[in-house]
């Protein structure tokens, strides 16, 4: 009987004391959090090189866009220790900065070399610096993104539709260069039949739940000549906001929405816009870069059928494009900021940017990108480089959340429920964002 | 036996802990049994709503912890009885209600009597009716959103094969004037059988002699169906609306996974408005203050529609 007992204490013992090696073995791993897409799959790859380099193992949390802004900025407000590393997207520098959610890295930047002069400036600009344009940074450029468009380049290539196109509108059926051309191509695409399918011109994103409105609308407004604010004097938006060339860039994103969009694309956004084009529907397609390697190697779509372009002017010869992408930062209530920072300053090394690049994530580093063979890397490549120069982003400030709401309502109402003018709209936008600003006290 | 159970269980209790249940009482005893429920019903029920109404009087915002949150008295509450958008949120979700109740009680009761005919095979049908209301809203919205789609969804092609329109022109989820009735729609599909349910309940609780009874007096089916049938439901159907209105009038899922409030604002309801404040906006002070000025609408509705319900019963 005692003997038994021995036993079975013996049992528990190790048991016991095998958990808990276990876990002091996996004490150490850091959980990083990010959307679930396909340069995620890229990160978790890359990776396993850190692991291996460390032997610090690395757990993933990805959530899928829909839910990623309320997920993550949710375990961020309630000081949530899941996530040791965090990529944020850009507009929330300004908020997790001032609340105390990221780590401050200039010193630790400064202790291992690294240098933000090394990245493309917009991309520090846009996801590491709060305030905005002053050397505080709170994140590692990661991932490099931008609104840019692909094309069927088999359709645009055939020679009965060339001459059609050029019979019609008297220039060669080519890649846009401004937002006139693009308009000219899309209607003549619309409900056109190719191979024996109809077919329509354009994908836009005129998603209202997240964000989705917001960046197609302020991708084509910014080369109309909208202004966030009067450059003089912070906040001041009245005549720059709802100025009349951005009255007019509304009513051009309307009358594209209107003229040329397949039925039903009154909620598209990124996956929407990414099967309308896989699907053969549409003869163009504005989306995010991230999406174009995937696109790029698709059987359907791909390969030589498919071609690049940036942003294209707009009627006064500006040329800007909505930034996307984000930056990786350490959360500030993980116990593993030590580990944590380990992998950013592994990150940030060349040799793991050239890395990232060729398994499908958009590095930020200026070694990467401005290597003389970087434009021939890949098909879209030179255009991502185009469009990177041309960026400007959102609101990026504490309260981007509300301002972000505000536009939503705003441009769904007037660009797909066809509700009052683009003056209204943007007169309205400009009311609810000065009543944001009032709120937080900075008007 | 039970006694002889009882006296081994006393004789097992321990000393010490017998003696000091010998000394509560039973209605100590009782409330020592219901104390967890009450603890329980305090920490997810009241506790909340009192910390919601104390935060529907501050600037909080759950996005910045670090704030200071100053009292704002009444100022959260005249901002949103003055605030336009929330009262066309407000008008949408009492047109989205009016309509959903209207066709749920009229199909749901006419469904019910045809029931309560007991034809043959009228169990098999029964079952076949309730299938919709046993599903999640999860996946009622999204297939119904894969069958209103212009391109490739089934109800677009019916529609257009009874009325000769082309599908890709019945655009269910994205025309202003068809998405509100695309969600009442789906509704009144997912719950007209419970109304049914209920208005059945009803039905098969008048006694048959008073049928037997009218038929002596010769009264006409049509007579029979206003003067007993109708009358006699009346209080079911009554509580079928209470349960169907208070349901709607804070109905999110279907509308989140059919429109998502869109397209614009046509289909915005107050809880999408307010889920949109709370949880996209991080105004949580103002949306508490909405979120109380929805619970007294319901409760004051409920209550007066509650009055009229013991009305007709008592008659």
């Amino acid at each position: 009987m005692k003997s038994t007992l021995k036993l079975k204490l013996g049992l528990a013992s190790a048991m016991l004391a095998s958990t808990a090696v276990s876990n002091v073995a996996h004490a150490e791993d850091l959980t990083l959090c990010w959307a679930a897409w396909d340069p995620a799959n890229a990160l978790v790859e890359l990776s396993k090189d850190f692991t291996k380099e460390t032997g610090i193992g690395m757990k993933f949390e990805f959530v899928p866009w829909t839910n990623y802004a309320d997920r993550f900025l949710n375990e961020l407000n309630s000081k949530g220790k899941l996530c040791d590393l965090i990529i944020g997207d850009s507009q929330w520098i300004g908020g997790a900065a001032e609340n105390g959610h990221y780590v401050k890295l200039n010193d630790f930047f400064d202790k291992e070399k690294i240098s933000m002069d090394d990245f493309v400036p917009a991309t520090v600009v846009g996801y590491s610096e709060w305030p905005k344009n002053s050397p505080n940074y709170w994140a590692l450029p990661a991932m490099g993104d931008v609104v840019g468009w692909t094309y069927r380049k088999d359709w645009f290539s055939k020679p009965e539709l060339q001459k059609e196109f050029k019979e019609k509108y008297g220039w060669d059926l080519a890649a846009p260069t401004t937002f006139d051309q693009l308009k000219q191509i899309a209607e003549f695409f619309q409900k056109r039949e190719i191979d024996g399918k109809t077919v329509y011109g354009a994908s836009i994103y005129t998603e209202r739940g997240s964000e989705g409105i917001t960046m197609g609308a302020m991708d084509v407004l910014y080369s109309f000549g909208f202004k966030y604010e009067n450059p003089d004097k912070p906040y001041e938006m009245d005549g720059f906001v709802n100025s009349e060339k951005s009255v007019k860039g509304l009513e051009f994103y309307k009358a594209l929405y209107d003229c040329c969009t397949p039925p039903g694309a009154s909620n598209s956004y990124m996956g929407e816009g990414v099967d309308a084009f896989k699907s053969g529907q549409v003869a163009m397609h504005m989306n995010f870069a991230f999406t174009w390697p995937g696109l790029q190697k698709d059987e359907n779509v791909g390969g030589d059928k498919i071609g690049y372009f940036a942003n294209p002017k707009g009627p006064d010869g500006e040329q800007f494009a909505q930034l996307g992408g984000q930056g990786i930062s350490v959360v500030s209530y993980s116990d593993k900021q030590e580990s944590a920072l380990k992998y950013i300053k592994w990150f940030a090394n060349k040799d793991v940017q050239a890395k990232w690049w060729s398994l499908g994530g958009f590095s930020c580093l200026n070694a990467v990108v401005k290597d003389p063979n970087f434009p021939a890397s890949q098909p879209y490549a030179q255009t991502f480089l185009d469009s990177m120069a041309i960026v400007k982003d959102f609101w990026a400030e504490p309260s981007y959340a509300p301002l972000l709401q505000a536009s939503q309502k705003r441009f769904h109402d007037y660009v797909v429920a066809g509700q009052g003018s683009a003056k209204d709209a943007l007169d309205g936008l400009v009311k609810d964002w000065t009543q944001v600003f009032q709120d937080d006290g900075k008007m | 036996m039970l006694n002889r159970t009882a006296d081994s269980v006393a004789r097992a209790t321990p000393e010490p802990l017998a003696r000091k249940v010998r000394g509560i009482s039973d209605k100590g005893l009782a409330w020592l049994f219901i104390s967890p429920t009450i603890l329980l019903l305090l920490a997810i029920n009241i506790f909340p709503l009192f910390w919601a109404i104390y935060l529907s009087f501050t600037n909080y915002r759950a996005n910045r912890p670090n704030e200071v949150v100053k009292n704002l008295g009444l100022a959260n509450y005249r901002r949103i009885l003055g605030d336009q958008d929330i009262w066309i949120a407000m008008q949408t979700t009492a047109h989205f209600v009016f309509w959903t109740i209207l066709l749920q009680t009229l199909i749901g009761f006419t469904l019910a009597w045809l029931i309560d005919r007991k034809f043959r095979g009228h169990a098999f049908w029964t079952t076949i009716i309730l299938v919709p209301m046993m599903l999640s809203p999860a996946v009622v919205g999204n297939f119904w959103r894969f069958l209103y789609e212009p391109q490739i969804g089934l109800f677009a092609y019916a529609i257009s094969f009874v009325s000769g329109i082309p599908p890709t022109d019945i655009q269910m989820l994205s025309n202003v004037s068809l998405a509100p009735w695309s969600i009442i729609i789906v509704d009144t599909w997912m719950w007209t059988p419970y109304v049914m349910l209920i208005c059945l309940a009803g039905l098969r609780s008048i006694p048959e002699y008073i049928y037997e009874a009218a038929e002596v007096d010769r009264a006409s089916n049509w007579r029979q169906f206003w003067s007993i049938t109708l009358p006699m439901a009346l209080p079911f159907i009554m509580l079928a609306v209470l349960f169907r209105g208070i349901e709607n009038f804070k109905m999110f899922d279907m509308v989140n996974l059919l429109t998502g409030g869109g397209p614009g604002s046509t289909t915005e309801v107050a809880s999408i408005t307010l889920k949109r404040q709370a949880f996209e906006s991080w105004r949580t002070g103002y949306s508490s203050a909405f979120a109380i000025i929805l619970f007294v609408a319901v409760f004051g509705l409920a209550n007066i529609y509650v009055k009229a319900l013991n009305k007709v019963k008592q008659r």
